[in-house]
């Protein structure tokens, strides 16, 4: 058994048990903490499968940004999560066999699957080996041939970032304020009043 | 023994039960069940990856880069909404999700 494979076996066992974990665990929080562990080794897999540029963002959109995202959130909702995690073992028994048939379709796909005869003459963008690194190479094809998705892809985190923040801003009332146009447009008609005060008296 | 594209196949297809099985597991719980998606997106992208290398193709690792960006603003957005009903209701329960029921 090569490195590669033992690896290989590390990686996905780790993967597969820490997935289990992410559904089983009581606690949010442990489920955020084991979804970094499953999601570090996939990136594991993806450096044994050649993708490194895929490796390391998966590293830093998920491990840096989501999953913070996720502890963010977690700890910042004061939610009594023992409520909600009683009776779920009341579906079990349907979760269970949805699964159970789920994976059985999928591995009967898999034992019977094959690689049509015209797939390997159909390579629209051949890996290049030795030349020039993951990254370059996947940069060459995603800023020429796929230059639109990128612009679509970057389209779709614009809108998710304007809309995360339209849904989260909420003004609160009564809160003063500063409103600069107001500030600006005021002049000494509006902001100062001169009174004649008679000596002795007072307003 | 040699890995093959197979034993990557496998390995997503057990990724993506799993996240199913949490999906039904956690029905009460959306960070969980976001969780989940999260885990299912995962397996869809070492099948993505996978193919690519053993087609020798590299597009297979750029549409991975895309479902990489999908599923970043899917996190973002649910966690967002997530948040406002919290503030609204008080509770992420997923019965108490039935302010538009007519």
């Amino acid at each position: 058994m090569g490195v590669a494979a033992a690896f290989f076996y590390l990686f996905a066992g780790v993967a597969v048990a820490s997935a289990f974990m992410v559904v089983a665990a009581r606690n949010p929080v442990h489920s955020v903490l084991w979804l970094i562990l499953t999601f570090v080794n996939g990136a594991g897999l993806f450096l044994l499968l050649g993708a490194e540029f895929l490796a390391m963002i998966l590293v830093v959109v998920y491990v840096g940004a989501v999953a913070v995202l996720f502890l963010f959130v977690v700890m910042m909702l004061d939610v009594d999560f023992a409520e909600l995690k009683q009776g779920a073992l009341q579906y079990l028994p349907i979760g269970g066999i949805v699964g159970l048939v789920f994976l059985v379709e999928l591995v009967l796909v898999l034992g019977t699957w094959a690689v049509g005869p015209g797939v390997s003459g159909a390579v629209k963008m051949p890996l290049q080996p030795a030349e020039v690194s993951n990254t370059v190479a996947l940069g060459q094809v995603l800023y020429t041939q796929y230059v639109y998705f990128f612009q679509a892809a970057g389209l779709v985190l614009l809108v998710a970032m304007i809309g995360a923040i339209v849904l989260t801003l909420h003004h609160k009332e009564g809160v003063k304020r500063q409103d600069i146009a107001r500030q600006v447009a005021r002049g000494p008609a509006t902001a100062v009043e001169l009174r004649k005060v008679k000596s002795r008296r007072g307003i | 023994m040699t890995v093959g594209l197979s034993h990557f196949l496998i390995l997503a297809a057990i990724l993506f039960t799993i996240g199913t099985v949490g999906i039904f597991l956690n029905r009460k719980n959306v960070i969980v069940i976001l969780m989940s998606i999260e885990l299912i997106l995962l397996s869809v992208n070492i099948n993505f990856v996978a193919f690519s290398a053993f087609l020798g193709d590299l597009v297979g690792q750029v549409f991975a880069l895309f479902v990489l960006t999908v599923a970043a603003a899917e996190a973002a957005i649910g966690l967002a909404i997530l948040v406002v009903f919290f503030r609204n209701r008080g509770s992420i329960a997923v019965e108490d999700v039935n302010m538009m029921k007519g």
